[in-house]
């Protein structure tokens, strides 16, 4: 077994495929699910906005084949664990779900670029939607932990999918709800609440992740109040490695428009860099 | 206890064991897991001299034990190939064979001779590409067309060349036999295989390019009858390749006639996989108190017992 470390380190061996062992996996609501691994202290070096290669062990009549991309929803290495808040889609998430406490799983990381939060930084704005706010969360911890303030605008479906205390973790985080159920999270409401936020408490800078609907609006408004930004794409992926180029993207590079691997270059990307939207599937 | 020796030659190129990664399904980036040094050789992604953008997304399609891909060789052209990458492979000692692609014959010769350079061992001809002179059918679906590409990159590189066959074609033994007849030192058996899939909650294709290749398990026992025939006729080293992902995958596929293996996919499941294959291959052999892993080449023993009542 070799030693884990952010893909990029120089290190003889940088990643790592670890046999890791299952300590809980519970529903958090109707949609999501909670999955917590003990992981040796190189899989804990992963930083907020990276990733892990999940082998998804099969289990009743799901055989995923790929292994599945899962941001890393907590690193806590006092406590030798990673986690993961996931969304049940397919058969792969199906057979995640189904694991229990002493199960084992094959897996692979960190890897990808995740979020640049810089020590000057004094206030930062995250716009999260749905499961994306798990490849945010870990920014929350550690931005506090530094000082840093933490506003959030959280969209989701209706109030029971929100998950803003697993969000939060206890952290002192200013929220802003928003949902399709009363129609608080049209673009127009959200344009409208972030405007507000942007004038009366500018941020130094301001993270979001996959809606195409939310990256057009954030790039706008990120242009015209001078905030630059990052957000946190999502592709399917096979290596996770940077070799079979599967997971690429358009993204602007020095005046003209090249496929990125999301899962080497990214993740995370700078957001005025993202070029076009993504239909997923 | 004596070591196994797990070294083939395949013509004048002698590899320190038969496990070589498949083109498209390699870079250097895998140094980052395992010693690159450990492999018997180093296959390249395919370089085109055109440059190329790819195909468009989503470019991965996971089905039952396979997956289909159309990436579309994306390629920044021969010149940045020989420059930027072949460097990178220079720490190594495994030879370096750089699988080239192209639209036509003449473009072909043109870039096997370009690529004949210090630094790259052996030349793969990915003759499983569409050839936009035959209607973007695949070199590599018939005889002359194989022939004719083959011939034209021997003419231009002092390098081995190696082809490498579709498995869409309905003649592999007479597109082998034309590869070896045009000076092909080896042939690799084989390519991904057309297929696409359809994501019945939306209705559409679930890759970007409709169709792709399908590759891992699931082809398996395709590539390894392919193997089998093409060993039935020709002479020069045949090199498997098509959902080998266990050190008795390779067992299979030697016995059927491969003199060495290519892994593809199993390296997206497992990035170590070609270690834990050549592991598996050596305890094999171990076991069975083989000495040379090259005694197993073309060993299958096809005898039927006569049907008597
Ligand atoms: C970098 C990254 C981080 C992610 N983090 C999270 C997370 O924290 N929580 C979470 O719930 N989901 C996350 N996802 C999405 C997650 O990977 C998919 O939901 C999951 O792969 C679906 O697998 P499935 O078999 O259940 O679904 P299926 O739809 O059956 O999957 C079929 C194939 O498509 C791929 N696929 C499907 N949806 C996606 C997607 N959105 N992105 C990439 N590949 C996809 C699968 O990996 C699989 O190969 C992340 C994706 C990426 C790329
Ligand atoms: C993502 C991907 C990219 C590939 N790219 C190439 C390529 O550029 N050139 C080539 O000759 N074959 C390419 N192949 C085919 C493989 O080299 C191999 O022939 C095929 O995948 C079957 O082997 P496997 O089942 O072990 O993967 C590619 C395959 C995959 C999965
Ligand atoms: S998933 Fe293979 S290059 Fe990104």
């Amino acid at each position: 077994m070799s030693i884990a470390q952010p893909i990029h380190a120089p290190a003889d061996f940088p990643v790592a495929d670890v046999q890791c062992t299952v300590r809980a996996n519970r529903a958090v609501n109707d949609r999501y699910r909670h999955l917590v691994l003990e992981a040796p202290p190189p899989l804990c070096r992963a930083t907020p906005g990276q990733f892990f290669h999940l082998l998804c062990p099969p289990a009743a009549g799901d055989e995923p084949f790929l292994r599945r991309p899962m941001s890393v929803y907590r690193i806590a290495p006092e406590e030798r664990a990673i986690e993961f808040l996931y969304n049940v889609v397919g058969a792969g998430t199906r057979a995640l779900a189904r694991l229990t406490a002493g199960d084992t799983m094959s897996v692979m990381g960190p890897l990808g670029v995740g979020f640049t939060i810089a020590p000057a930084h004094r206030h930062v704005l995250m716009v999260a939607r749905g499961v994306g706010l798990a490849t945010m969360a870990p920014v929350v911890p550690w931005a506090r932990r530094r000082g840093i303030r933490v506003t959030a605008v959280l969209s989701a479906r209706a109030p029971e999918d929100l998950m803003e205390r697993e969000f939060t973790q206890r952290e002192e985080v200013r929220v802003y709800p928003v949902f399709d159920r009363d129609a608080s999270s049209d673009v127009g409401r959200v344009e409208t609440l972030l405007r507000a936020i942007l004038d009366q408490d500018r941020p130094d800078a301001m993270f979001t992740c996959g809606s195409n609907r939310l990256m057009t609006l954030l790039q706008r408004l990120g242009l015209e109040y001078g905030v630059p930004g990052e957000i946190a794409l999502e592709q399917q992926m096979a290596c996770a490695l940077g070799v079979c180029l599967c997971c690429v993207r358009p993204i602007r590079a020095g005046g003209a428009i090249v496929h990125k691997r999301v899962c080497c270059e990214g993740p995370v990307f700078d957001l005025q860099q993202v070029a076009g939207t993504w239909r997923h599937g | 206890m004596q070591m196994v020796d797990l070294s083939v030659r395949i013509g004048s190129l002698a590899l320190k064991n038969p496990v070589m990664p498949a083109s498209g399904c390699f870079s250097h980036e895998f140094g980052q897991v395992f010693d690159l040094d450990r492999l018997g050789a180093l296959v390249t992604k395919s370089v085109t001299p055109k440059l190329r953008k790819g195909n468009a997304i989503p470019r991965v399609a996971e089905v039952s034990q396979g997956m289909l891909n159309s990436i579309g060789i994306p390629s920044k052209g021969i010149l940045h190939y020989v420059n930027d990458v072949v460097p990178l492979y220079a720490a190594y000692s495994s030879p370096l064979v750089a699988s080239v692609s192209a639209d036509t014959v003449a473009e072909f010769a043109d870039a096997a001779a370009a690529l004949s350079v210090p630094g790259v061992a052996a030349i793969e001809a990915n003759i499983s590409c569409p050839n936009l002179e035959a209607d973007g059918r695949a070199f590599a679906m018939m005889p002359d067309t194989t022939r004719a590409a083959v011939a034209a990159i021997r003419r231009r590189t002092p390098l081995p060349v190696w082809a490498k066959l579709t498995p869409n074609t309905g003649d592999i033994k007479a597109v082998a036999l034309a590869a070896q007849d045009a000076g092909a030192d080896a042939i690799v058996v084989a390519n991904t295989i057309l297929g696409m899939s359809i994501n019945v909650t939306t209705f559409r294709p679930t890759l970007g390019n409709v169709m792709g290749g399908l590759s891992g398990p699931a082809i398996k026992p395709i590539a390894l009858r392919l193997v089998f025939q093409c060993a039935e006729v020709v002479s020069i080293p045949i090199i498997g390749c098509g959902g080998i992902s266990t050190g008795a995958d390779v067992v299979e596929f030697m016995l059927a006639g491969a003199t060495a293996v290519q892994v593809g996919t199993a390296s997206f499941i497992h990035a170590d996989a070609m270690m834990r294959i050549l592991e598996e291959l050596r305890a094999f052999c171990d076991a069975r108190g083989i000495d040379r892993v090259a005694d197993l080449v073309h060993k299958a023993r096809v005898e039927h017992e006569p049907i008597e009542w």
